[in-house]
């Protein structure tokens, strides 16, 4: 039990967008979020066990919606029980599911799932659960987390929002930027677990970095005006895009620099550019619009040479002047270096590595190394590689890092030696 | 981000373990007890245990594909694991704030560390 794929790709898609839509539309007639999704949850497991085997009902919404309506009132049943009173509950519409609002209610419930009561890691499962409809079980593989935890995250989170007395509703307007902020961070921290876990033993693990870019469409369909939902959707297709270049045979990583960029997803990269063009002429900007934009200038350069530097230079000025923190810092600097000289960015570097959220972070040696390398230090090259090596928390980064400082470390040997 | 807090001790605090009271002693469990209650409550423990003496440890070598097993280090350790939390938390302020809150902190040997993950910086 607890796993959605007996159904194959395209089925299970599809089951999981309906128990979206399922949850919406009970809360909108019962009302008590956390019960309806337990009820919605429990239908989903029925339906995935059963549909392989029996085909599927003539009106699968409908199914969901009957069959999680029926768990609802004995989840209300047993609750009123234990409570030891006489309430009644007042279901409408049971057996007849036919009717279907038309409401979409995506943006609902991911804003209600990434509630301010709860904190990041609460916000992820819960959001991967109530509107990714993935099973408990499938969400502790997916962020290798023991099953126990996933249920006592989603289930904690549960009751926070029912505690914080959050309803299901469309934010206020004075709280609907934060809100919508916050469900686009949510977003891409899923997006961006999915490529921290991608190496990982991933046999049957469910694909988090397709499930965000699949949560994000449909944020995107339902605001395709917000310039930073377009930047994140966009951002997703650039970088994903990139992903069967990345990596080797043997998992270890292959810099931008030496990516095989015949292998990058074409169609990803033209969809994300299109998605980004009308936005930045139209949209006030924002962080992810300009990130995806730096990212589709790599997309669409054949090689680092030819990569449009000045432009990436101008968007991380930009970045920074907008939104700054230290790794835009940081990657502005390589920049520099690729527009001004590396002694140039070297000098940057030094100023700015003075700054106290860079004190000490491994990528100040890893962009110094890169420099040094460049300017052909080898030697002091070796040493910065090696101090990144100890101080990463990425054992794939650990792995480049060290072959990195190997390098250098031969370059530095064969010159002494000359 | 999962992060290791082990719980370090030595043959000095081993002696002081010993002094306590048992009222003291059963404090110092209750402390860990409610600890780890409340990290699986919030979702954040996956795997926490107090170690046996280092006394019943089993040192392990292989050597030309033969297992060597002894009963102690070669080399009198000075300091032992006694124990561990592996959580998964939001932050490494709040593994601090955990790690903090194990009893054996007051004796200043909690240590906190990140687990390695696999993810990977693309520039």
């Amino acid at each position: 039990m607890g796993r959605l794929n007996q159904l194959d790709g395209p089925d299970e898609l599809r089951l999981r967008e309906l128990s979206a839509r399922a949850l919406g539309i009970l809360v909108r007639r019962h009302g008590g979020f956390d019960s309806c999704e337990d009820a919605v949850q429990e239908a989903l497991v029925v339906a995935a066990r059963d549909w392989p085997r029996d085909g599927w009902p003539a009106n699968p919404l409908g199914w969901l919606i009957t069959v999680a309506s029926r768990r609802l009132v004995e989840i209300w049943r047993n609750e009123a029980a234990r409570r030891g009173r006489e309430e009644r509950y007042a279901l409408t519409s049971l057996g007849d599911p036919a009717p279907v609002p038309q409401a979409d209610d995506t943006l609902t419930l991911l804003t209600l799932c990434c509630h301010p009561a709860l904190t990041r890691p609460a916000q992820v499962a819960l959001t991967l659960r109530a509107v990714g409809g993935l099973t408990t079980a499938e969400i502790a593989r997916a962020l290798l987390i023991p099953e126990a935890t996933a249920g006592q995250r989603i289930s904690r989170a549960k009751a926070r929002i029912k505690a914080a007395g959050a309803r299901f509703e469309e934010p206020r307007e004075d709280e609907r930027t934060e809100r919508l902020a916050s469900v686009l961070e949510v977003l891409y921290l899923i997006f961006n677990e999915g490529s921290t876990t991608s190496s990982g033993p991933a046999l049957h693990r469910v694909e988090l970095c397709a499930e965000a870019i699949r949560l994000t469409r449909q944020l995107y369909a339902s605001l395709p005006h917000e310039g930073e939902v377009a930047g994140l959707l966009a951002l997703m297709l650039l970088t994903d895009a990139r992903r069967p270049a990345r990596t080797d045979a043997e998992r270890r990583l292959i810099p931008l620099a030496e990516q095989d960029r015949s292998r990058w997803n074409r169609a990803a990269i033209d969809e994300g550019v299109a998605l980004l063009t009308p936005v930045l002429a139209t949209a006030p900007p924002g962080p992810f619009q300009l990130q995806a934009a730096i990212s589709a200038v790599h997309d669409e350069a054949a090689s680092v040479a030819e990569t449009d530097w000045p432009q990436i230079l101008g968007l991380y000025d930009i970045h920074l002047l907008l939104a700054p923190g230290p790794m835009v810092t940081l990657n502005r600097i390589v920049a520099v270096a690729m527009v001004h000289g590396a002694e140039v960015a070297l000098a940057e570097l030094a100023e700015a590595a003075r700054a106290p959220a860079l004190d000490g972070h491994y990528r100040v040696h890893a962009v110094r190394a890169h420099l040094l390398d460049q300017v052909g230090d080898s030697k002091r090259a070796h040493e910065e590689y090696l101090g990144a090596a100890r101080r990463t928390k990425s054992l794939p980064e650990q792995r480049y890092l060290q072959a990195r400082a190997d390098a250098a470390r031969a370059r530095s040997d064969a010159s002494s030696g000359e | 981000m999962k992060y290791l807090i082990l719980i370090h001790s030595n043959a000095h605090f081993q002696q002081r373990w010993e002094a306590l009271s048992e009222a003291e002693r059963e404090n110092f469990g209750r402390g860990h007890f409610a600890l780890s209650d409340d990290l699986a409550a919030s979702g954040e423990l996956v795997a926490s245990e107090g170690l046996a003496d280092p006394s019943l440890a089993t040192w392990v070598r292989t050597r030309d594909g033969q297992t060597v097993s002894s009963d102690g280090p070669f080399v009198e350790v000075k300091e032992h694991l006694a124990g561990f939390y592996l959580v998964d938390v939001d932050s490494e302020k709040r593994a601090v704030e955990v790690a903090a809150r194990i009893p054996d902190a007051v004796w200043g040997l909690v240590e906190v560390r990140p687990v390695l993950d696999m993810s990977g910086w693309d520039v």
